[in-house]
């Protein structure tokens, strides 16, 4: 197979000088080294060395050994029965914020939240979970959380507020009070509300989400009669197209659609078929860049593409095209358009369009398309809606009209916060003042929640009962998993006691409504307490088998939306401008969680920073060369926006794939300080950019006049893509779906060849050291990657960290390389320039059975285990960190600094950022896994494969006296991956699924990464196949352009 | 060396002490009826029931002869003490009325096993009623022993000033006879400018002070012998020696998770509830100072909040802060119940003899070297537990006796990350 190239940035690329120089050094600065002509002129010579050594040696020896502590031991007084120290709880529950869903499991030790994995039984995830979703156990000890009521931002007591605010309520014009959520996907919360409403008739409740999904709430309302968004079903579309729709990232449920997605894209390879998958879009998205086919197009061509697909799709199948639309001008746009209609024909009934543009129009025009392909009832469900958003924007408009009249006596904010993603949010604040009652239950004091009267701040899910109803007859159910922290209360409660009911106490009222809504349709045949208590065990209550989708009748007009689309942005400037999600930030509302800022961005691997993302080809234009901005310095320079009247200034990053007419900054930054110390201030808030469409009546999340113009300036941006670099060597193995059907030998040909070379004991050739060759009498561990489903999300990452205690270090040691993630995923572009293809690869340790990082260490701080792990022990590491020069992986981390406060000696707590000191917070650190190590400066540390929980599995095993089963040890990485791309067992156990996959099921697809260097890794990655044809999937190198 | 009580005839009683213990916990083997009364009584009834005093549940010397129906009627009632209360059965319900709780069932008990018990109880009573309590002093077996090597020291002392008076007489006598003979001698150097004795004395200091200090560095942050004061005067002693309460009644933890657990004080309540005075032997702490029993279980009543006159909570409580006597450092991973349930490791064999101390005091160093050594010659349970079946090659190896054990090493059990992650 011809062997492509695949590169991180242009650097690499190219190979600039700056690039060599930086790969050519294992650490990012020069080591404090000084190499003195003679040793006397030495800035340290040896004397002086010898006295700090017996200095720090006397030190260490008078510190440690002068008195030891005296620790004490302090049991329960009445121990709770259920909590036996030292051994987890896991309560199911669920993630359920601002309408994201997903069902989970939180881990307690001790009575305090530490990591939370999804909940397998939901048929709904399978599972998985999000970066987002592994991320929020660390918000439930963020410092800046709200911990008392406030009323104008002094403290009081919730008596206190409860009659001032009854007093206030009673005291506004009847039908002159708004409750303004975010979605709502609790039926008990919106009962909640009802009573609320019924309470002081004439209030109103306005449903706002700050990236919405209006355009298609309308749109379904009018086609198929519903103000809701049907159930998808990916798993059963064959072809599948995007017009702008990030659904394995950011768009409504990322983690339902990645696991439905990853069914088709899994390859089975005695009979290999899968999905294939057409994205059309403005920049670069997750969800793009694991497409088939990929097309970049400017944001104001959306309605013209969305025509084009349509009269491509009539064409094919013998329908009555539409008028409207500009023709598209790019041949490469316009011949993809019709491949992409071609396809979608090709498949009636399996077939899907979803688009993420919030105008009612194009969002016709895509149910039309649907309903040409039959997709309703197939991959289109309306038998169970989903609940994921609500929000209408002409209610938030008709909102802001009426506070500005006066018409809006109290406000009741809950979740929402507007004045700072509110496309003009300065003019919600001003408002704000004339409503004579404000009031916020949000958790901080985020933007409105300042400007408000009154704070009644709601608990943290995790603390919280509540329910979900992520589609029409799905259930699930919030538990808490610890007490409230803080002085905070229930928003039900707080609803409820507003309100004079009776029921205030919110687990009662749940459970009422429970036992009158949805017990006597679920639980035939057994008593209310048991059926509750299995609920809540299970955490979801579903239908017994699912039920089968149907269509909705379709009464749209799609000649209609197309001829108002016609007149659509005449005025197009040079450059437009999207605005998107980044995938752990989202609208900004986890900004304050230290965890997703510095989780770099899957595509862009960017940490800590919003910036302007734009191609090579306009980076050239607006005066500088491509490397020159790609360059290893990560001083990038700084250009200014503007749209209308307002500008900004941010950043310049080039990414590959974005229109070169395009620019693309994410939403979710620039939080006031006030958030917390964390979001503070980082990045710049993009939401003003937003418009209001009126002819759609909705949100436009771009521009389409926009001037780009650089300034001299330079900015600081934390990119990761450079660090750890393989050099070019040949690490990903990928092939089209259609070669490999012809041969699927080829992939590891080079590999056999050589191994051929050394027949068939190389194991024993392989290593310098012939007596070290272990034997794994009981079990041997192994993983198993595959590429194909991987869809490089990073909730692996976040997992990871949250499981092993991996340090944040802060946005200027990022920069440095100092980065502590255990698991990276390695974003590889290749091909073309314009709309390159983009493979993800999740690098972790390979525990080596012949590592190299072994032989090296001086004082055998690194090892092997009889099962196969490679150990690193931190209390033996002398921080010499041969290791990590010698790791072909680049997988090892070292603590450049105490990032944790684990050093004896407290002064060596690195403080410097606002985020390492929130860190080391008392409140902070609760999060911390007690079975893991915390290192302390100057120790290398990696993947452990998770030990802990491996042992764990173990002694479960051992103690009921039976050989470990399949499944059972888990590492956090596998348990967070939505598409179940991680694999993971005993291959001593030739029934275990790892062992088989190498074995029997994906014998041709799966090899160890760099095989060569016979480091025997026991990590496989499955080779990763697209379904394109071969033509388009060669394509040649890019010509340099400099 | 405050241990040094230890030493001494005590020591005599420890070990059948032990092997008692190590009888408790396997009450599948054989032994005399009465011995297996003692171990049936001290693994189901000792936690509850004492021989001649009431506790959380009646003394049960002579109660075969009080109960309405004798030994049939006891059998009923172990198997099932519910039905009987349901059945009306007055004795019962007097019982019920006096100690405000209901015996758990023991079903698994045989009617053979009752009889052990209730035999091994009538011994034991009619053993005790002949000695009266008086007679036994505890402190009694505390050592008086003469502990010879102070004389020996002070012996070696006088004899090498001897030596070096005599050498020095000789050394002058040789002297003198020289001089007699009109040798010419140069002037004696004195001792301490001889370079032959400062070298010598140097290399002694030098290995003595390295020894030390060597020794003292290699011991750094370990507290073998740490004995500390604790807030209340707990005596293992008396609760597993003396009333033999199983290991696991308070440290329940050790069978469950990483830690056996310090019991909480409703814990302690089950028994103290009603046990509110000490009777038994004379206590001292190990400065010989006598402790009252009485005060420190009314401590334990002040810190829960109980009034034992009203016998009831009448405050809120407080949690008891234990001294912590064995630590480990943080990058140690260490797990009770691998140990005591997976490797069925006696407590005893780290803990030492808690049955015979009051206070406690940790027995072993806690070095990484002591956990190795044992994990190098300790067995495993390898046929005995099925997960050790996906070891073949170990098996085989069995099979074919080229081994004859398999140790925990060779099950991996010295791997660093074991322990440390």
């Amino acid at each position: 197979m011809k062997q492509k190239k695949y590169w991180k940035g242009f650097e690499e690329l190219y190979s600039t000088p700056g690039h060599q120089k930086a790969v050519g050094n294992e650490f990012s600065e020069p080591l404090p080294f000084d190499e003195p002509e003679s040793l006397l002129s030495a800035k340290s010579p040896r004397r002086d060395f010898l006295k700090y050594l017996g200095f720090s040696l006397g030190a260490a020896t008078l510190a440690a050994g002068c008195e030891i502590k005296v620790r004490k031991t302090i049991p329960y007084l009445v121990k709770p029965e259920e909590i036996t120290p030292s051994v987890p709880n896991y309560y199911a529950s669920t993630y359920a914020v601002d309408g994201d869903y997903c069902p989970i499991l939180i881990k307690t030790r001790d009575g305090r939240p530490i990591k939370i994995e999804g909940n397998t039984m939901s048929s709904v995830t399978g599972g998985g979970t999000s970066a987002r979703v592994q991320g929020s156990v660390i918000s439930l000890y963020d410092t800046a959380r709200l911990r008392y009521p406030t009323i104008n931002g002094e403290e009081t007591t919730w008596e206190m507020l409860d009659h001032r605010v009854i007093a206030d309520l009673g005291s506004v014009a009847a039908g002159s009070i708004v409750l303004l959520t975010t979605s709502v996907v609790s039926p008990s919360v919106s009962q909640a509300i009802a009573d609320f409403l019924k309470a002081y008739p004439g209030a109103r409740h306005i449903t706002y989400d700050a990236v919405s999904y209006s355009g298609m709430l309308t749109a379904n309302k009018a086609d198929y009669g519903q103000q809701a968004i049907p159930s998808y079903h990916f798993e059963n579309a064959r072809c599948l197209v995007g017009l702008g729709c990030d659904f394995l990232g950011t768009w409504l449920s990322p983690v339902e659609f990645a696991s439905q997605y990853a069914k088709l894209r899994r390859i089975n390879e005695d009979n290999p078929e899968m999905s294939q998958h057409f994205q059309f879009e403005s920049h670069l998205s997750l969800t793009g860049s694991n497409a088939d086919y990929r097309f970049p197009h400017k944001p104001s061509e959306t309605a013209s593409v969305a025509i084009a697909l349509y009269n491509g799709v009539a064409s094919q199948l013998g329908k009555p095209a539409l008028q409207g639309g500009t023709p598209i001008s790019d041949a490469g746009l316009s011949a993809g358009i019709t491949k992409a209609a071609k396809a979608l024909a090709g498949a009636p009934g399996a077939s899907l369009v979803v688009s993420g543009s919030n105008n009612r129009f194009i969002q016709t025009l895509v149910n039309g398309i649907n309903e040409m392909l039959g997709s309703g009832g197939k991959t289109m469900d309306w038998t169970s809606p989903l609940n994921y958003r609500q929000g209408i924007d002409q209610d938030m408009q008709q909102l802001i009209s009426d506070m500005e009249a006066g018409n809006v006596g109290a406000l009741l904010v809950y979740n929402a916060n507007p004045v700072y993603d509110y496309y003009d949010g300065r003019k919600f604040a001003q408002n704000i003042a004339r409503v004579r009652m404000a009031l916020s239950f949000n958790e901080r004091r985020d933007e409105t929640t300042v400007l408000c009267k009154y704070a009644a701040p709601d608990h943290h899910y995790l603390e919280s009962w509540g329910d979900a109803s992520p589609r029409k007859g799905y259930f699930s159910l919030q538990q808490p998993g610890i007490a409230p922290l803080f002085k905070t209360r229930a928003f039900i409660e707080s609803l409820l006691l507003w309100s004079k009911a009776t029921l205030t106490d919110p687990l009662t009222y749940i459970q009422k409504y429970w036992k009158d809504n949805i017990f006597p349709v679920y639980g035939s045949g057994t008593d209310w307490q048991t059926w509750w208590d299995q609920s809540l065990q299970n955490g979801v209550v579903e239908p017994a088998s699912p039920p089968a989708p149907t269509a909705a009748p379709f009464t749209g007009n799609p000649a209609g939306a197309a001829s108002s689309l016609g007149g659509e942005h005449p005025a197009t400037g040079p450059l437009e401008m999207v605005l998107y999600e980044k995938v752990a930030i989202g609208s900004g509302k986890h900004a304050n969680n230290p965890w997703l800022q510095e989780m770099p961005d899957p595509i862009s691997k960017c940490t800590w920073d919003n910036y302007i993302c734009i191609a090579p080809a306009l980076a050239d234009q607006i005066g500088a060369t491509v490397t020159r901005f790609n360059e290893v310095d990560f001083n990038r320079p700084v250009a200014r926006v503007t749209i209308g009247g307002k500008d900004i200034l941010l950043p310049i990053l080039v990414l590959p794939g974005i229109h070169p007419q395009v620019v693309a900054v994410a939403l979710g930054y620039g939080r006031s300080k006030m958030t917390g110390r964390v979001a503070g201030d980082v990045g710049k808030n993009m939401f003003p950019f937003v418009s209001y469409n009126d002819q759609s009546q909705g949100f436009d999340y771009f521009s389409t006049q926009v001037s780009l113009e650089k300034t001299n300036e330079t900015y600081l941006l934390a990119i990761t893509q450079s660090h750890n670099s393989f050099e070019g060597r040949p690490i990903i193995k990928e092939t089209t779906l259609a070669e490999f059907i012809k041969k699927p030998t080829e992939i590891k040909r080079d590999m056999l060849e050589e191994d051929a070379k050394y027949g068939s004991d190389y194991r024993n050739d392989a290593t310098l050291y012939p007596e070290v060759i272990y034997d794994f009498p009981g079990i041997r561990w192994g993983m198993s990657i595959d590429l194909n489903t991987c869809i490089g999300c990073g909730a692996c990452t976040i997992a990871c960290t949250a499981e092993n205690n991996v340090s944040v270090v802060g946005k200027k040691e990022v920069a440095r390389g100092h980065e502590m993630q255990w698991l990276r995923i390695d974003r590889y572009f290749e091909g073309d320039l314009v709309n390159p293809q983009v493979v993800f690869q999740p690098m972790l340790c390979q525990h080596c059975e012949n590592a190299p990082c072994e032989n090296v260490c001086p004082v055998a701080a690194t090892t092997h285990s009889d099962e196969g792990l490679n150990q690193m022990i931190y209390n033996r590491c002398i921080g010499t960190r041969y290791c990590e020069n010698n790791c072909p992986y680049k997988v090892r981390r070292f603590n450049w600094r105490d990032w944790n406060g684990a050093d004896s000696f407290e002064d060596n707590l690195y403080q410097e950022d606002e985020v390492n000191v929130t860190m080391n917070e008392n409140l902070t650190r609760m999060v911390l896994n007690p079975d893991v190590t915390v290192r302390s400066r100057g120790v290398m540390e990696k993947c452990t494969f998770c030990v802990q929980r491996l042992q764990d599995a173990k002694l479960v095993a051992k103690k009921d006296g039976r050989p470990l089963r399949d499944g059972e040890a888990v590492t956090a990485c596998q348990q967070a991956c939505p598409t179940r791309a991680i694999q993971f067992g005993n291959i001593n156990d030739r029934t275990s699924e790892v062992f088989l996959t190498r074995t029997r099921d994906q014998v041709y697809r799966s090899y160890p990464v760099l095989d060569n260097l016979h480091t025997l890794p026991s990590i496989d990655y499955l080779a990763k196949i697209r379904n394109k044809d071969p033509q388009d999937f060669f394509s040649e190198p890019p010509q340099h352009v400099l | 060396m405050n241990r040094n009580y230890l030493k001494g005839p005590k020591k005599i009683f420890f070990f059948p002490i032990l092997a008692l213990l190590f009888l408790c916990s396997s009450p599948k083997d054989s032994f005399a009826d009465s011995d297996k009364g003692k171990v049936i009584f001290a693994a189901n009834c000792a936690s509850c029931h004492r021989i001649m005093v009431d506790a959380t549940g009646p003394s049960l010397f002579g109660k075969e002869n009080e109960t309405p129906g004798g030994r049939k009627w006891i059998y009923n009632w172990v198997h099932n003490p519910q039905a009987i209360l349901q059945s009306g059965d007055k004795y019962a319900l007097g019982l019920q009325a006096k100690f405000s709780i209901v015996m758990p069932s023991f079903p698994q008990l045989t009617d053979q096993d009752i009889n052990d018990v209730l035999d091994y109880v009538k011994a034991a009573g009619e053993l005790a009623q002949k000695s009266t309590p008086a007679n036994q002093p505890a402190g009694a077996t505390q050592s008086t022993g003469s502990d010879n090597s102070l004389l020996y020291g002070l012996l070696t002392l006088v004899l090498a000033i001897m030596a070096l008076i005599l050498m020095q007489i000789n050394s002058n006598l040789s002297r003198l006879a020289s001089e007699k003979q009109g040798e010419t001698i140069p002037e004696p150097i004195p001792f301490y400018r001889n370079k032959g004795y400062i070298a010598i004395v140097s290399v002694l200091l030098f290995l003595v002070a390295g020894y030390f200090l060597t020794d003292a560095a290699v011991h750094l942050g370990r507290q073998q012998n740490y004995e500390p004061t604790q807030p209340i005067f707990f005596s293992h002693h008396i609760h597993a020696g003396i009333n033999q309460i199983n290991c696991l009644y308070c440290h329940a933890g050790a069978e469950k998770s990483k830690q056996a657990m310090i019991p909480s004080p409703n814990i302690c309540m089950n028994c103290h509830k009603s046990i509110d005075g000490y009777r038994g032997p004379t206590l001292t702490d190990y400065n010989g100072k006598n402790i009252d029993g009485t005060t420190e279980i009314h401590k334990l009543y002040d810190y829960i909040g109980w009034d034992f006159l009203k016998k009831k909570y009448t405050r809120p409580g407080r949690p008891i802060a234990w001294v912590k006597i064995h630590n480990l450092p943080d990058f140690v991973y260490f797990n009770h119940s691998q140990h005591v349930v997976v490797g069925k490791v006696q407590c005893q064999t780290c803990h030492g003899p808690i049955t015979d101390e009051n206070q406690v005091y940790q027995y072993a160093n806690l070095s990484m070297g002591w956990c190795i050594n044992c994990h190098r010659t300790t067995r495993v349970q390898f046929t005995e537990n099925n997960y050790y079946s996906i070891f073949t090659k170990f098996h085989q190896e069995l099979k074919a006796g080229s081994i004859d054990s398999v140790t925990v090493e060779m099950a991996g059990g010295t791997d660093c990350q074991r322990c440390h992650y």
